[in-house]
């Protein structure tokens, strides 16, 4: 019983609490980001850190709405509508002291768009980018982009020099074998400085003193101290002792418990996500149901029908403790195209039965659901809770709940039948999904169309809003094309994700739609 | 003595191999990194360039060769998720998870032969009793559960311990440690509990056990009947003899402690091996696994040879059985 004393005498003596001046951020959330270097990786929590250090021509604030960062002003030229004139914030500087100039914008557009960068993707349409002067950039597109814009919100400037003289001119290739210094060093315009870095374990950012938005912007966080937090009790639990100041992902069961601590708040808002089933449409036969010789689901009714059966509020009140924002259309609300109308569905079990009936499925078919157990919130929940309500309309569902890392390549390869697929579009614009979801498979687009839809008059529609300038016009488009979507029920969608922060009550910020917290937009009171 | 090492030797990286090709044939059901790596925008020309880049169109067997090829050098490769080296990175990552397994398994040692012998000795005493029913509890609580009570009870309700990380480490160059900072010190209590508390338990019930076999054992009555004292009885006599069972499970243990470390090390995001491995398998991070496995093959590989060999220090019964053939 001896050591039993002895770890009661060590708590004791370590019992006073952490104490942390008020401008100390201690944040977690669940991953960490995957590298430092801007262009390798698209995807959250790596952009969230790239956020602080480095920063875009153009940044989306805690609402999303767009702001000028590096970039004062932009717009199309007005020679030629295919070429975009950005004007560029002048006397700002990097950490390291460097001119932030023309030259770098051109080499960063340059580097991203490289093989092994990942975003280059949304960089497609650039063919040329050159420097006017030195607080000018011209981007000249295939054709005019009126969104391009959008595009480069995640897209962060480097310094040339710097890449050059640290061997970081080129975006990693992981199969290459070396590791590049960019990956594990940055140097940026940002509010924040690296000050050290463990992956998986710490980080610890500075303020810039020499921001150019140093009174531009609240900047009340001095320092942050970053620390993923896997296991979401655990994360919970560190916010509840006190440990840390502000988490991401606070688990739906949990949030009762954190709302009701003294000191804590819960901050909520729908997320720039948007979950939804996917259908194989497009096959004679199904290789994952009991039908011979027939594909249930290349019949639009039987589609409308699952519609018209899920009952999307059931699943936001039971599955999701209300939060969620029950979905009928596969865009989040801030988009552009996004419509209240669309965006809701009747459930109507015995409507469906009868367009069962119709289409000569009056006794139903079975087939499989394979869905995530580790992507979205709750996702094998949901799946479950829509195996129930399919079975009221005669439609036996087999669910095959994996983890992410087996379920997404069922999709890649179009191995499945029958999927959910949760959505965000960092361009807050329909195309963004069209071209992704709705547009034939291809090598250039629907490379996430898994259902075999193809509507080459469509296909047509969604290419040509790339080019379309005229605004009103393009918005045309984009309502006529969602009417086709919605009328052939080519997705059934369930619900927009809704994001919850944890924070203590000295934190002042507003739940961001991307779930990236940018900290120089933080209050501290 | 000699041949039986080689013998040993020679089997252990038999094994090895075994282990690694197992490894290589399991990792396509993890899943499939390559969507994991490029962003949602990837294009089906992505895909296949990358795939093809990592060899991951190969049969596994070829996979495997490379990596054999690749490892026998030292080279371990780029991890997919972090892009790092592997080895830099697990030799980062080893100093957390081997300094939480020694101090469970000291405390599972310590503890687990104490109690033993203190619920052997007065097996009819109340606290003898208590002991032995709460260490039912430690056998079949999760290990998860155990961190997470202890997580709410000592970080959220009396806010006496750190529920997460190392605390600030030491870095001495070529390790880091906890061991030199108070805050250092605090955050390892927790989970050397959460880890060491199934074996101490284990161990505790073994020593028991053994202890209350050797008390009946004729040479303890007959020295009881020559007068010595209890206290030489137990610690000198009878101790000694149960410590064989002890040796052997306590080192298969240890290579279990470290290999286990995984759950415990998730709950209190313990920055070891075992976390780097978990995050592995969600992303399907080939090379990192691939290391991880090997590593711990070797590791209980090498426990185990190990304790074949104390086997021969402690036990004079098995070299005499060499000699002289038999009783």
């Amino acid at each position: 019983m001896k050591f039993q004393t002895g770890i009661l005498s060590v708590a004791l003596m370590a019992s006073t609490a952490i104490g942390a001046s008020a401008e100390t951020l201690r944040w977690a959330r669940a991953g960490d980001s995957l590298t430092l270097d801007p262009h390798a990786q698209n995807e959250g929590p790596t952009h969230t850190l790239a956020h602080q250090i480095y920063e875009p021509l153009i940044i989306r604030d805690m609402t999303g709405a767009p702001q000028a960062a590096l970039a004062t002003s932009w717009g199309p030229s007005a020679d030629d509508p295919s070429v975009w004139v950005f004007e560029l914030r002048e006397g700002v500087t990097y950490h390291d002291g460097a001119d932030f100039t023309a030259e770098d914008v051109v080499f960063s557009i340059n580097r991203a768009k490289s093989e092994n960068s990942n975003m280059k993707e949304l960089l497609a349409s650039i063919i040329d980018v050159r420097a006017v002067d030195d607080y000018t950039v011209e981007m000249e597109t295939d054709g005019p982009n009126p969104i391009l814009p959008a595009n480069l919100t995640n897209l962060f400037m480097m310094d040339k020099g710097w890449a050059e003289a640290n061997d970081a001119v080129d975006v990693q290739d992981v199969e290459g074998g070396e590791q590049t210094f960019a990956a594990t060093n940055a140097n940026g315009t940002g509010a924040y400085e690296l000050v050290s870095r463990e992956p998986d374990v710490r980080t610890v950012l500075t303020q810039n003193e020499d921001y150019w938005g140093m009174d531009q912007f609240p900047m009340e966080v001095t320092e942050i101290i970053y620390t993923p937090i896997q296991n979401a009790a655990t994360r919970v639990a560190a916010l509840l002792s006190g440990e840390v100041d502000f988490i991401q992902d606070v688990p739906v069961q949990d949030l009762g418990r954190v709302a009701d601590t003294e000191g804590l708040v819960v901050k909520t808002a729908p997320q720039n996500r948007v979950i939804f089933f996917g259908m194989n449409m497009g096959d004679d036969d199904l290789a994952n149901d009991d039908v011979e010789g027939a594909n249930p689901l290349a019949d639009a009714r039987v589609r409308e029908a699952m519609n018209m059966a899920i009952n999307r509020e059931a699943i936001q009140q039971v599955v999701m403790r209300g939060q969620s924002q029950p979905a009928g259309m596969i865009a989040p609300p801030f988009v552009n195209g996004w419509t209240e109308e669309m965006d809701s569905v009747e459930t109507d079990t015995d409507a469906a039965k009868a367009l069962m009936a119709d289409a000569g499925y009056e006794d139903g078919f079975s087939i499989q659901l394979d869905c995530p157990n580790d992507r979205y919130i709750n996702d094998e929940a949901i799946c479950q809770a829509a195996v129930g309500m399919l079975a009221q309309i005669g439609v036996t569902v087999n669910l095959d709940a994996k983890p992410k890392a087996q379920h997404f390549p069922l999709i890649t390869n179009a191995e499945t039948d029958f999927y959910m697929l949760g959505w965000g579009v960092p361009t807050y614009d329909s195309e963004y999904i069209f071209n992704f979801l709705v547009h034939t498979r291809g090598d250039e687009r629907g490379s996430w169309n898994n259902t075999g839809y193809s509507n080459p008059e469509l296909d047509e529609m969604i290419v040509s809003l790339a080019s379309e300038t005229d605004l009103d016009a393009r918005n045309e488009a984009i309502a006529s094309i969602w009417e086709v979507v919605q009328e052939e029920t080519l997705y059934l969608p369930i619900h927009h994700q809704v994001l919850n922060w944890g924070m203590t009550d000295a934190v002042g910020i507003e739940v961001s739609p991307e779930d990236d917290p940018k900290f120089k937009f933080f209050e501290m009171n | 003595m000699l041949a039986y090492i080689i013998r040993r030797v020679a089997q252990s990286i038999l094994v090895l191999l075994v282990v690694g090709l197992v490894a290589f044939a399991m990792f396509r059901f993890v899943g499939d990194p390559i969507d994991n790596m490029l962003g949602q925008e990837r294009t089906q020309a992505d895909i296949e360039r990358l795939r093809e880049q990592l060899g991951l169109d190969q049969p596994f067997i070829v996979q495997y060769w490379r990596f054999l090829e690749q490892a026998i050098q030292g080279n371990f490769g780029l991890s997919y998720r972090q892009g790092r080296p592997v080895s830099d990175i697990l030799i980062e990552r080893l100093p957390a998870t081997l300094e939480l397994a020694v101090v469970s398994g000291l405390m599972a040692l310590v503890g687990g032969i104490a109690l033993g012998i203190f619920t052997a000795i007065r097996r009819r005493g109340v606290s003898a009793n208590v002991i032995m029913t709460l260490s039912l509890v430690g056998v079949s609580l999760p290990t998860f559960l155990i961190g997470i009570l202890l997580i709410y009870l000592f970080s959220v309700e009396l806010g006496w311990l750190p529920s997460f990380g190392r605390g600030e480490v030491t870095d001495l160059g070529w390790w880091t440690t906890g061991f030199l900072t108070e805050s250092g010190l605090k955050a390892l209590i927790l989970p050397a509990i959460t880890l060491g508390l199934y074996q101490m338990t284990l161990i505790m019930r073994l020593v028991r056990t053994e202890m209350l076999e050797v008390l009946r054992m004729d040479y303890v009555r007959f020295a009881r009947a020559r007068g010595i004292r209890e206290r030489a009885i137990n610690f000198r006599h009878a101790l000694k003899n149960t410590l064989v069972p002890v040796i052997t499970i306590t080192g298969l243990q240890l290579g279990s402690i470290i290999a286990f470390a995984i759950i415990t090390e998730t709950v209190f995001q313990w920055p070891g091996v075992g976390l780097l491995f978990i995050n592995a398998i969600q992303f399907v991070d080939i090379p990192v696994m691939a290391a991880y496995l090997m590593l711990i093959s070797v590791m209980f590989v090498g426990i185990n040879l190990i304790v074949d060999m104390l086997y021969f220090a402690i036990d004079p019964r098995l070299r005499a059985d060499r000699t002289q053939g038999g009783h």
